[in-house]
């Protein structure tokens, strides 16, 4: 089993004073899937993300990435291992250019020295040419990051963590605040860099889950209330339960 | 430690106990407004001990007036001045709060650095008016002397008497913040700005009447300060730095950190001082505070929240 | 060649060095008497303080209100070397014990304490003005780093620090020479420090070191680096995220800002002759702040100009008007952190851009910082005043 899963999530559990957002967990995910995580809010989405990127620290369990335990290691160290994480509100670099704030995301140069005496390659530029193209910025490349629109902050923000080459992206709530037209922008640019990575994606949007989503897994509570395919999943009576009672 | 009785070391304890809790109040008195200020508001008020300063005055000024008005009024300018330095330093923190604080809000660090140099002007204009020399305010009778516990164990009346307005103003404090809607505005206001203001609570009014009230406890910490010591231009500035770390240690969002924290670094400071020099005495607390905000920086008594 | 100068950010940057170089080693030498030129040159060491603290504060957004302490320390280990130079047993033959410093033979030591020991060493006496505050620095940055301790408790723990180290020089007299400082001192090497000569060569040595200091500035502020620190006062987490050790960039850029306010330390000694703990507390670390704020937290040369300047009013008004100067120093902190936050250098590029529409101005990194304190919500103030 752990040569198809690339995140093994165990019996996994963190409490705030006693407060259990996430309570033995079990969760999977493959390689090149993408998977989609859905639940009322105070699920324990957002958590769950924070617990894999290391971001909180786990009361219980176990977190094993391409069968690395993910729960000993610092936050630098698990992107290091390969994964990639965007926050629910877009936090990117707004006194720097795009081109800077791709170029900061991008990998060498992580080290104090190695960043002081860094330079920029032609083949990094190429790089970055070719991911402002997929998140469709490449006239904004020299602009100020503060001057873009909430939208292509969202995007920039997926830029970033494209530029590192992660093999597991998590995004949370990438569409939040988008209209509609960028939001099927964003759908098309998820399927496209879903391809030789997995993909986890937090999202309310339940049309925007059905352009993206195969499988889709619901939390309540802390736990998995459901996991399998969309229409399976909605029409899951627990699901509406959750979903209505609220 | 061998040369002393066990009597006479009751009484050494018993005694710098009684020096640590006059420097308890002082910091204590303090560090209630700037709880308040940095505590609740988050901004770093600099001028903090400027604000004690000009309270200390403010009483100095009424006990001149009351000592030229006779013995009556010599008797009774205590509480007349309690409330003057109150409302000066309030009036002062309002129009500071109005004119500079409020655009600085998102920029703690501006914060510092803007109220320090006006705790500069106001260290200046103090010497101007008052000058250089330290005042001393005349005393009424009735705080004078002091009470012989045991043969060995003398305790000065004013030194009783600070403690009892610190305990005061912190029982109202406790009060006001934890118990009055007031308080409640003020704590929504600082956990959430926005969800407030949508509450109908003019948080604007709640920040300015918040500074104000700070920098009002201030002053009446000053006028209580005159009981136990002269007052000089730069009274105040002197205790700023231990202040903050008194409100730091404690955890700044609690009061009752703040308390224990005080009560702490100033006894241990007295206590220490009988047996070394006083500026070791001050180093080792002033350092052990240090090393522990640094193991443990959210204080002594911080809450968890989920983030 | 190119690429060399856009190491030091570009050709305008360069000739901004090579203006202030021209400045000091060419037109202030010739028009000033060495007593005043000595003056200026102990306004050039707090310009050391105020590059450092460009780089920790107005590019890493940690405030260190205890440089003085860095100051302080590198200006005491030189001090340190240059007195025991001064305490040959000739020298001090009517002592109780001669060969030792007067303040100790005063405070009734009998032997030289162990750590002034090593300072019989010139080679040593150098390294340890790099070496013991670039210690401390590390040591107080690694601890509260790691811990994510930042913003205004920082401020506060250095400043604490600040007055910890004060209290402690002035308590123990016979160690460090007490509130009078370590003073008396005259040669070093043999080479008497007093005379018009050296005052000239510790000049120009002091100049050329400060122009070094703003060429590494500007270097690190050119590189991935400086660009780093600027992503990282702005968003620590996402920087955190994308794969950099967060705590050890910060530490590192303290400890560079430490080094520098040493380095300026050192040269202070030598060109004024003591050194005390006046230098180190509280009230004179936060002075090279205002030194650094008002020439302009994001510049270098603008920082280096800033403290020249304002020390320099410093002391002419100071002695003219003793009761104006506290209220001009607030005044003008008050004034340059509420309305011109990018200090001089911020006047200047836009007054510049202004005479030359043509010149597209570079954009400059705003001072405009997210919260760093509790204070959470977006406020309802307005934001800094343009």
């Amino acid at each position: 089993m752990s040569n198809a899963m690339i995140l093994e999530v165990e019996d996994l559990g963190v409490s705030f004073d006693g407060f259990k957002a996430i309570d033995a967990l079990n969760f999977y995910v493959e390689r090149n899937e993408l998977r989609v995580v859905i639940g009322p809010n105070g699920a324990g989405k957002t958590t769950l993300l924070d617990l894999i990127c290391g971001k909180t620290r786990a009361t219980s369990g176990k977190i094993k990435f391409k069968n690395k335990d993910l729960t000993k290691l610092s936050e630098h160290q698990i992107v290091h291992a390969g994964v990639g994480r965007k926050f629910q509100t877009p936090s990117i670099y707004e006194n720097l250019t795009v081109r800077q704030n791709l170029e900061l995301s991008s990998p060498g140069g992580r080290t104090v020295l190695s960043s002081l005496f860094f330079r920029r390659t032609a083949r990094l530029n190429d790089r970055i040419q070719e991911i402002a193209e997929t998140i469709y910025l490449v006239d904004e490349l020299d602009l100020s990051a503060g001057l873009l629109s909430h939208g292509q902050k969202q995007w920039l923000e997926i830029g970033m963590l494209l530029i590192q080459d992660p093999e597991l992206l998590m995004l949370d709530e990438p569409v939040a605040g988008m209209s509609v037209p960028e939001r099927e922008a964003t759908a098309a640019l998820l399927n496209r860099i879903k391809e030789n990575r997995a993909v986890i994606v937090i999202e309310h949007d339940m049309d925007f889950v059905k352009d993206i989503g195969r499988k889709v897994t619901v939390l309540h509570q802390g736990k998995i209330l459901a996991e399998g395919p969309m229409e399976k999943v909605q029409s899951d009576e627990r699901v509406i339960e959750v979903y209505l009672g609220h | 430690m061998g040369d002393f009785t066990a009597q006479e070391l009751t009484a050494i304890f018993v005694m710098q106990g009684f020096s640590g809790l006059s420097l308890f109040c002082v910091f204590l008195l303090m560090a209630l407004g700037l709880a308040i200020i940095f505590g609740q508001m988050g901004v770093i008020n600099m001028a903090h001990g400027e604000f004690l300063t000009l309270g200390a005055y403010i009483t100095y000024l009424v006990s001149y007036q009351a000592a030229e008005w006779g013995a009556t009024a010599l008797t009774w300018y205590f509480p007349v001045a309690i409330v003057a330095a109150f409302i000066g330093t309030f009036a002062l923190g309002y129009l500071v709060e109005r004119f500079m604080i409020r655009y600085l809000y998102n920029r703690p660090l501006d914060t510092l650095l803007a109220t320090w140099g006006l705790g500069l002007i106001l260290q200046q204009v103090f010497r101007s008016i008052f000058g250089p020399r330290e005042k001393t305010v005349t005393m009424p009778d009735w705080l004078l002397g002091s009470y012989r516990a045991t043969d060995m164990i003398d305790i000065p009346l004013n030194g009783l008497f600070i403690l009892v307005i610190t305990l005061v103003l912190t029982l109202a404090l406790f009060a006001l913040l934890y118990r009055s809607r007031w308080g409640i505005k003020v704590r929504a206001t600082t956990q959430n700005r926005g969800m407030a203001n949508a509450a109908g609570i003019n948080t604007d009014r709640v920040d300015r009447m918040t500074f104000a009230l700070g920098c009002g406890i201030a002053g009446v910490a000053g006028a209580a300060f005159t009981t136990i010591a002269s007052t000089g231009p730069t009274t105040g500035s002197l205790y700023i730095v231990d202040t903050f770390l008194v409100v730091v240690f404690g955890g700044a969002a609690s009061l009752l950190g703040t308390v224990v924290s005080a009560f702490g670094i100033a006894q241990s400071q007295s206590i220490l001082s009988f047996f070394w020099s006083g500026s070791m005495a001050k180093v080792f607390t002033l350092l052990t505070v240090v090393v522990i905000l640094m193991l443990r920086p959210q204080g002594l008594f911080a809450s968890k929240v989920r983030r | 060649m190119q690429r060399l100068t856009k190491a030091f950010g570009g050709t305008s940057g360069l000739i901004q060095i090579a203006v202030i170089a021209a400045i000091l080693m060419i037109v202030l030498p010739a028009t000033t008497e060495i007593f005043r030129l000595n003056l200026f040159g102990k306004y050039l060491t707090y310009a050391f303080v105020a590059v450092g603290l460009v780089l920790c504060w107005g590019y890493g957004g940690i405030l260190s209100l205890g440089q003085g302490v860095f100051f302080g320390l590198g200006g005491y280990c030189m001090a340190m070397f240059l007195k025991l130079e001064a305490s040959t047993p000739e020298a001090t033959k009517i002592q109780t014990t001669p060969g030792i410093p007067d303040f100790m033979d005063w405070n009734q030591l009998t032997e030289l304490p162990w750590f002034w020991e090593p300072f019989h060493s010139f080679a040593f006496t150098v390294f340890a003005v790099v070496a013991v505050p670039a210690f401390f620095a590390w040591l107080i940055g690694y601890a509260m780093f790691k811990r994510r301790v930042g913003g205004v408790y920082f401020a506060i723990i250095t400043q604490a620090i600040a007055v910890i180290l004060t209290i402690l020089i002035v308590g123990q007299q016979g160690y460090t020479g007490g509130i009078n400082g370590i003073t008396d001192l005259r040669t070093l090497l043999g080479w008497d420090i007093r005379t018009d000569g050296a005052k000239y060569v510790l000049y120009y040595a002091c100049c050329i070191a400060l122009l070094l200091c703003l060429l590494a500035g500007k270097f690190i502020i050119n590189s991935r680096f400086g660009r780093l620190l600027i992503a990282m006062r702005d968003q620590e987490d996402r920087v955190r995220f994308s794969g950099y050790d967060v705590a050890n960039m910060k530490v590192f850029v303290f400890v560079m800002a430490s080094v520098f306010a040493a380095i300026g330390g050192a040269f202070f000694t030598l060109q004024v002759g003591f050194m005390s703990p006046t230098f180190i507390g509280a009230v004179a670390s936060i002075e090279m702040v205002v030194f650094c704020a008002v020439g302009g937290r994001l510049s270098v040369v603008g920082a280096a100009c800033g403290a020249f300047i304002v020390s320099w009013a410093k002391t002419s008004l100071s002695d003219s008007f003793p009761q104006i100067w506290p209220v001009v120093m607030g005044a003008l902190f008050i004034g340059v952190v509420m309305f011109f936050p990018r200090g001089l250098a911020g006047l200047v590029s836009d007054y510049g851009s202004k005479l030359m529409p043509g010149r597209k101005s570079r954009s400059k990194p705003s001072t405009h910082k997210p919260d760093t304190a509790s204070r959470s919500a977006a406020g309802t103030t307005p934001q800094e005043p343009a």
